[in-house]
């Protein structure tokens, strides 16, 4: 004979071997269970009377037991096959568990509206073309590696562009308004005479003010002196090479020119001044020249 | 049972047999002794370490000067052929990969009417033919990576009337769908794998191809040392070694990336060489100088002096300074039309099994 509180009793306290205790707590892994939570109003073991819904390939069906098919195993669950339209099937669990529990009517519900959207996802899904993560073998990803790496020494990239580039010119695909390349000599020379111009200008408008100053008997502050006069012409170099860009435009290639030019200047200006302080150690008197330059905007003090 | 046992017929079969087997040895007769004699000892015959190295090192040496005399004997043998004024003795060509490449059957010759017929017939024919000018749209996959962006806007600078659009949740179908109302003529697609960019996709718009090509050795901008920064111009392009058929259409694709009407005053020139069927990716802007080489006239007479005269020569050469980005593809497949994963018809497959010889190339 059924006894359900006597089952429920052993299954509770003994053991059920479709009990999972988990932290969060008692699940149920049984087929049948309509919520799959341990308890005692969804076992279905432990009622005589129960209902659930179950998938076969797609396939809903309305599983129902009683107490009057107990003693025969193989014929313990009646099955309806429930429709695909979802109000339909509600309508087929409202018509057979007519005078079933509310509360087991609606876990029924509960789990066919869940498992249906499930399969509507599922469905989705598979029409769905998703990203597959492929894995290479690591022999095979060192092996072209390796061979890339040769096959770009073996290509010799710039060597084999330059070439083309050549056969292109050779070809006459580049006309001369195309391409610009400024016969450099030619227009160092242009650069110069504007240069030796400018200087005579200059010399003609003022002459550099000559200031005689006492000279400091100490030599540390010499030495802080010809500090001071070296930093000075440092800077200005500095000044220059912050502005240098690499232009792309041919003014901006001028400019680079020009720039070099001065670069040189600076560069033998500061090699005398070094020379004129080792010269000057020896030496107690000193005069400074202030040289005002229109390209450095700051005054230098030369010593002389 | 003491008596030594006289040896009989049955104890001549079983040496016989023994004979034959290996068992019993041979007594080395003259003639072999000469023959290991005249042998060259291999140092790993040598148990002795010592003598071992020393015989390396002898061998070695000698080798060395064998080398020595043939490039000697080779410069002997030029230098006559020129003072005579015959022809010099060709030059030997080493054996290469490239060289000893493999048979294809669809290498393709410069007189292939069939080939050229197809050409005009193609999906690119209206863009190589300057009767459309390509627009393309760059997106990338799903997720997002730290170098995407970066690579993507490179990508940008390089390609002329290039696009970018997000992704978003977009299918990849309804892309190519938006594509074809917008009048783009390919889409790229940058695909991302740990956050680094790993393969791009490039589908020819209205009636594709699809080619899937995996990306790897990214060297961006920022990276590369000494680099310059490219114009707005319109870059030429430079296609090396696309040989076969297959190589002809993935060279036609990516040549319909770029427009057909290059600006020479930009001095840009985008390089897609295929080696080894891996497709290297250069961009770079160059300048052409011409150098003075000093070329002495002739080596016997000399001058009233008594010095050998020395005339300039101009010899023009170019100069190239990377603007960046730098990567590497190599074909995965290619498709028939637009991307289409299931229905799709395919070209091309690469397969492992494809990689067995190392003379086997299919670009």
């Amino acid at each position: 004979m059924q006894h359900d509180e006597v089952i429920w009793q052993v299954i509770r306290h003994n053991h059920c071997s479709y009990m999972a205790k988990i932290a969060t707590g008692n699940f149920c892994r049984n087929p049948y269970n309509v919520t799959g939570v341990c308890n005692r109003s969804s076992c279905p073991l432990a009622n005589s009377r129960y209902a659930t819904i179950r998938d076969d390939n797609g396939v809903f069906y309305l599983y129902m037991k009683t107490i009057e098919r107990a003693h025969m195993p193989k014929d313990l669950w009646e099955r309806v096959k429930l429709p695909r339209n979802y109000e339909k099937a509600l309508e087929i669990i409202d018509k057979h568990l007519m005078y079933w529990p509310k509360l087991l009517i609606h876990k029924i519900k509960q789990r066919l509206t869940k498992m249906t959207q499930m399969r509507i996802r599922m469905r989705k899904l598979a029409l769905k073309t998703r990203e597959k993560i492929m894995t290479t073998p690591r022999k095979e990803k060192k092996r072209e590696a390796r061979r890339e790496e040769k096959a770009e020494k073996a290509a010799l990239l710039e060597k084999s562009i330059e070439k083309e580039l050549l056969e292109r010119l050779q070809k006459g695909v580049y006309q001369q308004s195309d391409i610009y390349n400024y016969p450099l000599e030619e227009y160092n020379k242009v650069l110069d005479m504007e240069k030796l111009q400018i200087a005579d200008e200059e010399e003609d408008e003022e002459e550099p003010e000559v200031e005689y100053v006492e000279g400091y008997d100490e030599l540390e502050e010499e030495e802080d002196m010809e500090d001071f006069g070296g930093f000075a012409t440092l800077k200005s170099q500095g000044d220059y090479d912050n502005d240098e860009n690499a232009g792309s435009t041919d003014d901006e290639e001028e400019e680079a020119i020009d720039r070099s030019r001065a670069k040189r200047k600076m560069a033998l200006s500061s090699k005398k001044l070094e020379k004129n302080g080792l010269d000057s150690k020896s030496k107690k008197t000193r005069v400074l020249v202030e040289v005002e330059r229109e390209d450095a905007g700051e005054r230098q003090r030369v010593v002389q | 049972m003491g008596g030594k046992r006289k040896k009989s017929d049955d104890d001549d079969d079983v040496e016989a047999e023994a004979e034959a087997s290996g068992w019993k040895k041979k007594t080395r007769t003259t003639s072999e002794r000469e023959k290991e004699k005249k042998e060259p000892l291999r140092p790993s015959m040598i148990k002795n370490k010592e003598k071992r190295s020393e015989l390396h090192a002898k061998l070695k040496h000698q080798k060395k000067l064998e080398k020595r005399a043939k490039a000697k004997a080779r410069d002997a043998a030029l230098k006559k052929a020129l003072e005579l004024g015959e022809e010099p003795p060709e030059k030997k060509v080493p054996r290469t990969i490239e060289n000893t490449r493999e048979l294809d059957e669809t290498v393709c010759k410069p007189d292939d009417e069939e080939l050229f017929a197809g050409n005009d017939a193609d999906e690119f024919g209206p863009i190589l033919n300057q009767q459309q000018t390509p627009k393309i749209l760059i997106t990338t996959c799903r997720f997002h990576s730290t170098r995407g962006p970066a690579f993507i806007s490179e990508l940008l600078s390089v390609i002329p009337n290039a696009h970018y659009f997000k992704r978003g949740t977009y299918d990849l179908k309804k892309i190519v769908e938006y594509a074809k109302k917008k009048d783009f003529t390919s889409i790229i697609v940058v695909h991302t794998n740990r956050r680094e960019p790993d393969a791009l996709l490039i589908i020819g718009v209205p009636d594709g191809p699809t080619a899937h090509f995996k990306l790897s050795k990214l060297v961006l901008r920022k990276d590369i040392k000494n680099h310059g920064n490219p114009t707005g111009h319109k870059p030429e392009l430079v296609l090396n070694n696309f040989t076969t058929r297959l190589g002809h259409r993935v060279g036609r694709l990516i040549q319909s990336l770029f427009p057909q009407d290059p600006e020479f005053k930009g001095r840009r020139v985008v390089t897609f060489h295929n080696q080894r069927d891996f497709i290297f990716f250069r961009h770079h802007r160059y300048i052409f100088e011409t150098k003075e080489v000093k070329k002495a006239e002739s080596k016997g007479k000399k001058d009233k002096d008594g010095e050998s005269e020395n005339v300039p020569e101009q010899k023009t050469i170019a100069r190239l300074q990377e603007c960046g980005p730098r990567f590497t593809l190599k074909l995965i497949s290619l498709q028939h039309g637009t991307f289409d994963t299931k229905g799709g018809e395919y070209e091309w497959v690469h397969k492992p099994e494809m990689d067995t010889s190392r003379r086997r190339f299919f670009l």
